[in-house]
């Protein structure tokens, strides 16, 4: 049996990090992979921290990553990145957003914003792929599209068809604002792969 | 639209999701529930489909008892709630488990180990055990629909009502489920009147307290052939008896050994345990929360390990799991680092937000009470000081406030949602009238149910399917029971609300406040198009940080060098400035009136 590949996905509340991981989560199912993901629902429109643990492969059990397991991480904030490190290991690939949303100790002045995030990651010898999924969204046209943007980010180091990604966009986002979001997902993609090849 | 899946498509289903098609699949024609974490999916998704009558009840008492009703008349009838929410229709639970059923009868009971989004971590196994009645507990998305569909038989076939449990890890987690085939119910719809069976006076329920054990029975001979308790033989040096999400971490952690996987939570099958105990070396009892499974277990003598391994707080997982069953310590992880905390908050432009700076002048103590509200206990609010249950407000003010007499008067404020006043805030509010108190019960009415996503209730005047209905009408409603002083505030205005609560809460008598303005993430606040967004004159800004003591996510202090304050022209002194952040703030205008430097104004207005 083949391993289960283990995405782990955080970032703040009202990123669109849901959305973000149903579209994967069809996209593996589509690809034909058994899959469970994992989310904790109630708080996440009220600014807090929010994570999806996603699995796939030939049969899954556990609906939960396990400390250390993770194979991707995809951290929409660039603080997130930080937070769930006990979930990663040397091997561990992170895709960083580093747009920074502040937590609320942070902007009363209470606390600081680490400025050092990815140099703690590289400390520890992580392979980050860092990418500003907000301008990038802004140049596809549309600010909200940064979770499409990680998506397309993850696509590009994920054993599936771009077809299927583009397949399952269509049917799940609103025609409005389709093309943008497509568009997004291919310049993630497409800014990924760049950083991959050099 | 109604919702419609062929025979065989394979669907990208949560737990929720998954039950709903079950119930759908099940031709349950009558479902009744309160919204609750993690269980409110079940319903929303219910609604879509055809033939369904789906409502949101005031409370998961009513839920449950339209639920028995709607069986009564022959309907495979279904009521939702998460685990607290049990407590409250505990009452109908324990003697329709005397009276049994006409059609399918089936509570869900969504619990949640970890709180993620609750007041406690109750087990409610416990319920089936103490009502007496049989509780299926699914892993997965896909036997949550399957099990749902077997519920109702074992109901119509058994005669009782049937629990059927998750928990969060079930309820919101997504799987492949597969649609099938619809099924109806034995009972027929009608009139039926049957008063021995009914009709709970002491003589008749004495007699069906027998029918109630003799029914246990029968349900602990089918537990041994129920083909969902199952043993999977494997390795036979460990053996694990384990149910619901648990049986996954176990798998995850130990795929090489044998387990016997409780489909049925209660009651056991004695037989199936006593045969698998016998043939392994070592026996694991794997389970979230209490040993219910362990208990029973030792109950038969059976030597097993359990709850002095496994954690009886919070969730498990599989790593948990493995290393606690092997008492290997975890390797070499990366440590968490020291980083800021990122609190749940109330959102920019909550409403909730005006009249709880308002409260927390007056210096009372606020008995709080469950919603998006109980926020405020955090910082920099940090206006409640009790919060317990749905409702309890108004019950624990008037309780203190009997405590300590006349002392208490100007001291005490209730606090509660309009969805939580509605599901039991109103009985308190009686015995406050009742007993001639002089509480002050502020009202906070935001026209939803916000912390659940944003289901209507009973005075929102929307029903749950998106029907137009009677808004009961809150000032109306606290007036007929007897409360004198009832006044609407704004809770944006709040040096306005203010002034109000003050005289109150000095008024001898009971007084209702009801600070009236919508959810900041209702669509008709989203999408308000003549917006006034607010800004920070940066030239008045004196960097006193008054306008932070709100704690608003849209406003954000920026400290500053000297250098920097000088560049920007203020003294060096100055330690920062308070910025708005454009795409956060909505135009509540709270700010404004907390900066005595008018340094805060509406955009387009700053330059005078």
């Amino acid at each position: 049996m083949t391993r289960t590949t283990n995405l782990f996905l955080c970032g703040v509340g009202g990123q669109g990090i849901l959305l973000a991981s149903e579209v994967i989560s069809s996209a593996c199912m589509r690809s034909g992979f058994d899959i469970k993901q994992s989310e904790v629902h109630g708080m996440a429109q009220r600014g807090g921290s929010v994570v999806a643990h996603l699995r796939f492969g030939e049969k899954v059990f556990s609906p939960l990553i396990e400390p250390g397991d993770a194979d991707i991480v995809v951290s929409f904030e660039l603080l997130e990145a930080l937070r769930y490190l006990p979930y990663m290991n040397g091997k561990t690939r992170v895709i960083v957003n580093t747009q920074k949303i502040l937590p609320a100790p942070v902007a009363t002045g209470a606390d600081v914003y680490p400025a050092d995030v990815l140099a703690q990651l590289a400390q520890r010898r992580i392979t980050v792929f860092p990418m500003d999924a907000f301008e990038i969204a802004k140049a596809a046209g549309e600010t909200r599209a940064v979770n499409m943007v990680l998506v397309g980010a993850l696509s590009a180091l994920l054993p599936l068809d771009e077809a299927v990604f583009l397949a399952v966009i269509s049917e799940r986002i609103p025609e409005k604002i389709r093309k943008v979001n497509v568009e997004a997902f291919l310049k993630g993609k497409e800014a990924i792969k760049e950083m991959i090849s050099v | 639209m109604k919702n419609k899946h062929n025979i065989g498509d394979k669907v990208l289903f949560s737990g929720n999701e998954a039950i709903a098609l079950g119930a759908f699949e099940a031709g349950v024609t009558v479902a009744s529930a309160y919204p609750g974490t993690p269980s409110t999916e079940i319903l929303e998704n219910l609604c879509t489909y055809e033939g369904v009558y789906a409502e949101w009840a005031p409370n998961e008492k009513v839920a449950l008892e339209v639920a028995l009703g709607a069986s009564f008349a022959g309907a495979r009838a279904l009521a939702t709630m998460k685990h607290v929410g049990l407590n409250v229709a505990a009452d109908p639970l324990f003697t329709a488990a005397y009276t049994g059923i006409k059609g399918g009868l089936v509570i869900v009971t969504a619990d949640d180990p970890e709180m993620h989004s609750s007041q406690n971590e109750q087990d409610n196994r416990n319920y089936a055990y103490a009502a007496k009645v049989p509780m299926l507990e699914p892993s997965d998305a896909s036997e949550a629909k399957e099990f749902l569909k077997t519920a109702y038989r074992v109901s119509e076939e058994f005669d009782t009502p049937v629990l059927l449990r998750t928990t969060t890890r079930v309820a919101h987690v997504k799987g492949i489920i597969t649609a099938g085939a619809a099924e109806c119910s034995s009972a027929k719809l009608g009139i039926e009147k049957m008063p021995e069976k009914f009709v709970m006076l002491p003589g008749h329920a004495r007699k069906r307290r027998v029918e109630l054990e003799k029914r246990l029975a029968r349900l602990r001979d089918f537990a041994e052939i129920f083909p969902e308790n199952r043993i999977e033989w494997g390795d036979k040096q460990k053996g694990f008896i384990t149910s619901g999400v648990s049986y996954l971490y176990v798998k995850e952690a130990f795929p090489e050994a044998s387990v016997l996987k409780l489909g049925m939570a209660y009651p056991f099958p004695d037989r199936m345990i006593r045969d698998f105990a016998s043939q392994v070396e070592e026996l694991f009892i794997v389970e979230e929360l209490d040993p219910f499974i362990e208990n029973h277990v030792r109950a038969l003598g059976i030597a097993c390990k359990g709850k002095e391994l496994i954690p009886a707080m919070g969730e498990l997982n599989s790593h948990l799991v493995r290393n606690a069953v092997t008492g290997a310590a975890a390797t070499d992880l990366f440590a968490p680092v020291p980083i800021p905390m990122r609190p749940p908050n109330l959102c920019a432009g909550c409403p909730h937000r005006g009249i709880f700076h308002a409260i927390s002048k007056l210096k009372v103590f606020v008995a709080g009470d469950i919603g998006c509200y109980t926020l405020a206990a955090l910082k920099p609010l940090s206006s409640m000081d009790s919060c317990i249950c749905m409702g309890a407000s108004i019950g624990t003010a008037f309780g203190m406030e009997k405590a300590l007499g006349k002392d208490a008067l100007g001291k005490i404020v209730a606090v509660i949602g309009d969805s939580t006043f509605m599901h039991s805030g109103i009985t308190g509010l009686i015995d406050v009238v009742y007993n001639r108190g002089f509480s002050t019960v502020i009202i906070l009415d935001n026209r939803t149910t916000g912390m659940t996503g944003h289901q209507p209730n009973p005075s929102t005047g929307v029903t749950l399917s998106g029907d137009t209905s009677t808004a009961i009408d809150i000032e109306a409603l606290c007036r007929a029971i007897g409360v004198k002083h009832v006044i609407t505030v704004d809770p944006h205005r709040h040096l306005d609300a203010e002034k109000v609560l003050r005289q109150e809460i000095d008024r001898p008598e009971p007084s209702v406040i009801i600070t009236k303005a919508p959810c900041a993430l209702l669509p008709e606040i989203k999408k308000k198009k003549d917006k006034k967004l607010y800004t920070v004159r940066a030239k008045n800004c004196t960097g006193c940080r008054s306008c932070l003591r709100i704690g608003c996510p849209a406003i954000e202090w920026v400290p500053l060098t000297p250098e920097e304050a000088k560049q920007l022209g203020y003294k060096e002194t100055q330690k920062g400035h308070s910025y708005i952040n454009p795409v956060m703030c909505i135009g509540c205008g709270q700010c404004a009136p907390l900066c005595k430097f008018k340094a805060i104004a509406v955009v387009g207005e700053d330059n005078d």
